[in-house]
């Protein structure tokens, strides 16, 4: 199933400049794997070497944080989006 | 977009001095060094970056000898040696009381409010925000923006009119009538978002990575917003007499704002502008969204994100950006982190107004009501000197305490019915 994935501005280094990809997956960990297929490198920068997501990237399937889902293991629904966003944004 | 022309305006293309004392930003997690500009993420592990500085030497006469606001510290921020004469709110040096009466009836020895509601839209959200501004009018961005939750809303709008220059505010639609109108009044553009706080928050990210000049206070320009609340500390110093107090207990949203006051401290320290003695701070939560007190508790290092459900808005981020180095801050200076229910916080702001006549809004409920569990617990001692803050103005946040407090009687207009009232 085809999913479109936001990719943040330090990762379009490896997305060549592009903000929005379309790669295959059904669920957050194979469109991760399908990312790093298409773009080699971006996967390391997203999850730890243990396969963790790292300590200061979000990922959100539509406007649901994985780590209130199923984490890696969260479904990607149909014609939903999945973010990748520093955790470091805003907050007061 | 975008995300290269952002890019491209980085210091290079700045003036010289454009950032006063500061040389560059460093990530708080793995120590890579970034030039300074529009960035706020590392670009290796995605730490947070922070402004690092070459201070060379700074008196305290220098310092005495500025203005009455947060710009008496120029050489302390990313700020240029003329910030003053750009207009903006010129906020800060807000009263520091001594709550001789708050302290009697906690049985404390010695006990101040930094009442940062004094602020021009009372909040300590000024501090920020005109640091922020400086960054984005040295860096040639046109637009300041920001998710928020209320405060930070009032301060942007504000000082985007001031500075003649456009706002777009982004808000939870289910925010408090009060901190709603007060944004709206200044004309910038504001945008109610159907979700809460954190879900406005990656809106902002997203829209932050995108547009061409766009000043995300607290996303894009957040390491030089995040200083602003320095001044916090050194206000808080300099009002003492040059003195650090032995505790501070301060509210925790993203956390940002606490790890400032350490670092702000820290430094005061290391240019001999005070004497570096030990201090203890303590980090005030709502039940309702503490996560950084409850993984403080479990002794974990990482905070577990939360779903806000709290009267204190001000304070309910779910996600907050630096609950690790609060819970880091907190340890290593032997303070804590702590929560209280929204019942505790509402007799919180009773607390601080029927003593000291301060009327705080929620989020001081927070720190009033976390300073008084806190003597309970005995984790903070009531015999050494302590500085609590309050980060904003109850007005902001009426509904909290609008069915607590009232007319004592509603009587004719005649002196038999004040007497049969009972009043006296």
């Amino acid at each position: 199933m085809s999913v479109s994935v936001r990719i943040p501005t330090i990762l379009r280094t490896y997305t060549k400049g592009d903000s929005e990809v379309t790669v295959e997956g059904d669920d957050v960990a194979s469109v991760i794997d399908a990312l790093e297929a298409s773009y080699p490198g971006i996967k390391a920068r997203v999850v730890d070497e243990t396969g963790a997501i790292r300590r200061f990237v979000n990922v959100y399937v539509g406007t649901e944080d994985i780590r209130f889902a199923e984490g890696l293991g969260t479904t990607v629904p149909t014609g939903q989006q999945v973010s990748i966003i520093p955790a470091v944004a805003g907050g007061c | 977009m975008s995300a290269s022309t952002l890019e491209s305006t980085d210091c290079t293309t700045a003036r010289p001095g454009a950032f006063g004392n500061a040389i560059g930003l460093v990530c708080r997690a793995c120590g890579t060094e970034q030039e300074l500009g529009p960035h706020y993420a590392c670009i290796e592990c995605f730490g947070p970056l922070e402004v690092a500085y070459d201070f060379g030497t700074i008196t305290r006469e220098q310092i005495e000898a500025g203005p009455k606001s947060i710009w008496r510290y120029q050489p302390l921020l990313p700020v240029p040696a003329d910030i003053a004469s750009f207009p903006n709110t010129d906020p800060g040096f807000t009263r520091l009381v001594k709550a001789d009466n708050l302290a009697r009836e906690l049985g404390m020895k010695n006990l101040w409010v930094k009442d940062d509601s004094g602020n021009p839209t009372h909040s300590f959200k000024d501090r920020v925000v005109a640091v922020a501004l400086s960054a984005a009018r040295e860096l040639g961005m046109k637009v300041l923006a920001c998710p928020s939750t209320g405060n930070l809303a009032n301060a942007v709008a504000a000082a985007a009119a001031r500075a003649g220059i456009k706002s777009v505010v982004f808000i939870p639609e289910n925010l408090e009538r009060p901190k709603i109108l007060t944004t709206a009044v200044y004309g910038g553009t504001l945008v109610a978002v159907r979700g809460n706080y954190d879900d406005v928050n990656k809106l902002a990210s997203e829209i932050a990575g995108e547009e061409e000049g766009w000043a995300f206070v607290n996303v894009n320009v957040r390491p030089y917003y995040a200083e602003g609340s320095k001044t916090l500390a050194y206000e808080t110093a300099e009002q003492l007499g040059w003195r650090i107090p032995e505790q501070i207990v301060i509210p925790v949203a993203s956390g940002s704002q606490l790890t400032k006051v350490d670092k702000g401290l820290t430094e005061l320290g290391k240019l001999g502008l005070v004497e570096a003695t030990p201090y203890k701070i303590f980090g005030a939560q709502a039940t309702g969204c503490s996560p950084v007190a409850q993984a403080f508790r479990d002794g974990h290092d990482v905070v577990r994100p939360v779903k806000p459900d709290t009267i204190a808005k001000s304070l309910a981020i779910g996600n907050p950006a630096d609950g690790p180095y609060v819970l880091d801050t907190c340890r290593r200076t032997g303070g804590a982190v702590e929560d209280v229910s929204d019942d505790e916080v509402r007799d919180g702001i009773q607390l601080l107004a029927r003593t000291e006549g301060i009327f705080a809004e929620t989020a001081g409920g927070v720190t009033i009501a976390t300073l008084k569990k806190i003597i309970a617990t005995g984790q903070l001692d009531p015999e050494a000197e302590t500085v609590v803050f309050n980060t904003g103005d109850g007005l902001k946040t009426l509904d909290a305490i609008a069915d607590r407090v009232g007319p004592a009687a509603t009587i004719d207009p005649t002196y038999p019915a004040f007497t049969a009232a009972n009043l006296v």
